[in-house]
């Protein structure tokens, strides 16, 4: 089954007003009748133009389906029908992290945001479960500390003469081999670019996913995540089906003057490994700035450690926390947003910078504390953040990929 | 937050614009000499008291999905009203008419000269209108939530305003920068110097009004702008297609204010257990304005918003479609020749006193067409207020009235037509007055409801809370700091 994450209008708030369809730069992408503007699944491509203009909220609407719902079907709507479950909780598969429901629920967090003004254009849904892309693993390395409970891995794939274009912030699906205890194949996982667009090595048709090993608790015996489990256990040479790419808004932008910070935890770093290369790699001269804010338990535990360490100060102002590294002239654990507080000056800085952008990746239980701090930084310097984040969204300057 | 917006207009020139206005060194001057008078004019004829306030208002700062929308807190005399045209697509062609194909124009065309200025004048009169027709609603708001939407769309209407000015003072010469000046001299019910539009010289004297006016009356402005987007005329085009963006915002305030109002009716008449939507006394005594009233308020606003189409067989309406000049709703969507020399289009009428349908030569029912298809847009919103009265367990609906019914403009002018849409001698309408429009009683009534409630997150007892804030904000935020 594969899963799609349909955008649609709710009737029962929309006015009818053709904003949407005004703004529409995809020709029949919404079209209506006397009743009801529907989104056309075969045409949107998740662009986010009708998003910001509509002035009911009504085409802010999504829902994951196997099967898209057809235009009919959305005529004859009163209101939008129920969400449906599609991951199955009972077999397991909610405590893997990087799985489906990503599509669901990532971005959540910021709402519907449009993509920075300045992103390249993404290309979205070019390989699908019918017709998924082949991709060869060229590489499959653990970057955590060997002993650890953290078992995360890079893990690079290769595309060989196939077209799979990717921006850093994407995402690609990958399809398990096999069935579940129902027989059926198995749901989609998604997972986060973590190179930049030309490749984990420059010029290559190749790309790197960070992923973490899952294990969770069933009925009192250890089990590990389905899709967590093949990506990290795949060798070298093994072929793996791919879909995608997926994402249109959590994207970087071009401006080489746009400031990033970006704030994250465990695979969390993922879309940030591969926009700080994007930087690194295009050396330009531009004004903008990368601030990272990057948390794990331990520094054995927090992907890419080593090669983080050697990226200059000038590239990358970074931070890291390790909330189980309690130093012994501090009695609280830190976290995350703890580290921002102290760093408040440069914070209150960034967001008063037009040219800001504010990335947040990792766990969904980070978003609260993250988005006090903010609201503390912001009070203590005069500022509001609820009108700041506002502004930021509707610029497309905040974005959040949380699961 | 005035440093945190994305530039794409240029905001330093004293008048933001993204038409290269500092390179017209005349037509710059022409408009910083309006600018003062425009906003000697926001002071006289404006809200009234609350021009020291800060208002949420959201602004534009591109025109492009992701710049035209930016919030803060700012004081209605210093938002930057702008001129700003929507990007001008390359290649585009007239869509309709006798030019159709040719690459659109410009420069207005000499011949047409006149009829555009005509057109052009028409539409940005009912902007600053409707500004002052609302300009005491301010002190009587349900809520700062309410108060600050008036307020948004009162700063809208006046850059609507703004960019039929700028039409004008940039294509139309000295006659242009004279009916720019003739803007600001006309103004709504005044007897001497009023507004070209009927419509625009009615006072909205309660909320309710007010709402219904932004559901049909902005309704209206939505499929005349959309008829103007389709323009060969490409600068106009350009400007009404940026307009269509705004004025959804109003369109969405007139709506779903009258949801709430039915949605806070039909609460209160469940919780007092009153069942019959026509013991007006009874639903009246909760303190919430009864279904028949809100029924006769939707009478009067859609049969004056419908005088607006003009006559529905009109040679101005051909000629300015003929010449390629005003299109029809949604012309690149309507699967015909676009030029309608050969195709008719039935438009109901008066002949004999009786009203009949008569297929017409359809170039000369452009504005009986448009009207249709405003009959159908308007009546699938009341469709939706009907759904949440029914919803809420109460036997009644709202029903458009006939479009013949109170009709001052086009064929029904000199008939007499029920809602039910029967003729009937004028003494028998006048007699059903009473019942058909608000009377002098309903509306003491409406207006005894009009108590200004201003802390954050109250709503008068006659509405309900909307269902979600002005850009996703909290319920109790302050949308107007008055203090």
């Amino acid at each position: 089954m594969t899963s799609l994450r349909q955008h649609l209008i709710d009737p029962e708030v929309c006015i009818r007003c053709n904003t949407c369809e005004e703004n529409c730069p995809v020709e029949g992408a919404i079209e209506h009748n006397d009743d009801n503007y529907v989104v056309n699944a075969d045409l949107c491509n998740y662009c986010m133009s009708c998003i910001a203009p509509c002035p009911t909220g009504a085409i802010d609407n999504w829902r994951v389906v196997s099967d898209a719902y057809s235009l009919d079907e959305q005529y004859s709507w009163e209101e939008l029908p129920d969400e449906i479950e599609l991951v199955n909780l009972e077999e397991g598969e909610a405590g893997d992290s990087e799985a489906t429901e990503i599509l669901d629920v990532a971005h959540a967090g910021s709402g519907a945001v449009p993509a920075p003004a300045t992103a390249s254009v993404p290309q979205v849904n070019l390989w699908t479960r019918d017709n998924p892309a082949k991709a060869k693993v060229t590489g499959n390395f653990r970057i955590t500390e060997e002993g650890t409970e953290s078992d995360i891995h890079h893990i690079v794939l290769d595309f060989g003469s196939q077209s799979f274009p990717v921006l850093e912030g994407q995402s690609i699906g990958i399809i398990p081999p096999g069935v579940d205890a129902k027989g059926k194949p198995h749901l989609v996982r998604l997972y986060s670019i973590a190179s930049a667009r030309d490749g984990e090595r420059p010029g290559y048709n190749n790309l790197a996913l960070t992923v973490k090993r899952v294990t969770f608790d069933a009925d009192g015996e250890i089990k590990q995540g389905v899709g967590s489990g093949y990506m990290c256990d795949l060798q070298k040479g093994d072929e793996v089906q791919v879909t995608g790419p997926f994402g249109s808004t959590f994207l970087m932008p071009n401006d080489p003057d746009a400031n990033l910070m970006m704030i994250c935890t465990g695979t969390g770093a993922a879309p940030f490994r591969g926009m700080t290369e994007r930087r690194r790699r295009l050396n330009s001269n531009g004004k903008g700035k990368m601030m990272l804010f990057f948390g794990a338990r331990t520094a054995s535990e927090l992907p890419y450690f080593g090669p983080l360490q050697k990226l200059p100060a000038s590239l990358l102002d970074q931070e890291l926390v390790f909330s189980r590294m309690v130093r012994a002239d501090e009695n609280e654990k830190e976290y995350v947003q703890d580290r921002m507080l102290k760093r408040a000056d440069d914070v209150a800085a960034m967001l008063s910078d037009v040219n800001t952008h504010i990335y947040i990746c990792g766990l969904k239980g980070m978003e609260q504390g993250v988005e006090e701090s903010f609201t503390r930084i912001c009070a203590a310097k005069g500022m509001d953040w609820n009108v700041i984040r506002s502004s930021l969204k509707s610029q497309g300057r905040y974005h959040i990929e949380t699961y | 937050m005035t440093t945190d917006v994305r530039v794409e207009v240029n905001y330093d020139d004293l008048i933001p614009n993204n038409v290269g206005l500092s390179e017209d060194r005349r037509l710059l001057k022409a408009l910083e000499e309006w600018h003062p008078k425009f906003l000697e004019w926001w002071g006289d004829q404006g809200p009234d008291g609350f021009n020291d306030k800060e208002v949420y208002l959201r602004t534009a700062v591109g025109v492009d999905p992701k710049g035209w929308a930016v919030f803060g807190h700012v004081k209605m005399p210093d938002y930057r009203w702008g001129v700003l045209l929507a990007p001008q697509v390359e290649g585009r062609t007239i869509p309709f008419g006798k030019h159709k194909g040719e690459p659109v124009w410009q420069e207005v065309p000499a011949e047409y000269r006149s009829l555009l200025r005509r057109m052009i004048v028409v539409q940005g009169d009912t902007e600053p209108a409707s500004v002052e027709q609302q300009r005491h609603l301010g002190a009587t708001a349900p809520s700062l939530y309410d108060m600050r939407n008036l307020f948004q769309i009162n700063v809208e209407e006046g850059r609507h305003l703004w960019a039929m000015v700028y039409l004008l003072m940039k294509y139309f010469g000295k006659e242009g920068r004279e009916e720019a000046k003739n803007m600001l001299e006309r103004n709504s019910g005044n007897e001497d110097k009023p507004r070209i539009l009927g419509a625009f010289n009615e006072e909205t004297p309660d909320w309710l009004s007010f709402f219904m006016f932004t559901y049909f009356t902005d309704r209206d402005g939505k499929m005349q702008l959309e008829s103007l987007a389709q323009s060969g005329f490409d600068p106009l085009s350009r400007t009404c297609r940026f307009m269509l963006t705004e004025e959804a915002h109003h369109m969405f305030v007139g709506e779903s204010g009258v949801m709430r109002v039915l949605e806070r009716t039909c609460e209160a008449m469940k919780e007092a257990g009153i069942t019959d939507p026509s013991d007006i006394e009874a639903v009246r005594a909760l303190g919430v304005i009864d279904l028949p009233t809100i029924q006769k308020k939707l009478n009067f606003h859609m049969a004056v918003t419908l005088d607006l189409f003009g006559a529905e067989l009109s040679t101005n309406g051909a000629a300015a479609f003929e010449a390629g000049i005003k299109g029809r709703y949604m012309e690149e969507k309507l699967d015909d020749d676009h030029q309608l020399y050969n195709e008719k289009y039935p438009v109901l009428q008066v002949v004999n006193g009786e009203m009949v349908e008569i297929e017409e030569d359809a170039i000369a029912a452009i504005n009986g067409r448009l009207l249709d298809d405003y009959i159908k847009d308007a009546t699938s919103g009341i469709k939706r207020w009907n759904k949440a009265i029914s919803k809420a367990g109460i036997d009644f609906e709202l029903v458009p009235p006939h479009k013949a019914f109170n009709r001052k403009i086009g064929t029904f002018a000199d008939i007499n037509v029920t809602p039910a849409g029967e003729v009937v001698d004028a003494a028998t309408f006048e007699a059903g007055l009473d019942q058909w429009l608000p009377n002098d009683t309903d509306l003491a009534f409406i207006n005894s409801l009009m108590v200004p409630c201003t802390e954050p997150g109250k709503f008068a007892d006659w509405i309900a809370a909307p269902k979600v804030g002005v850009n996703q904000q909290p319920s109790d935020f302050e949308y107007v700091k008055l203090a």
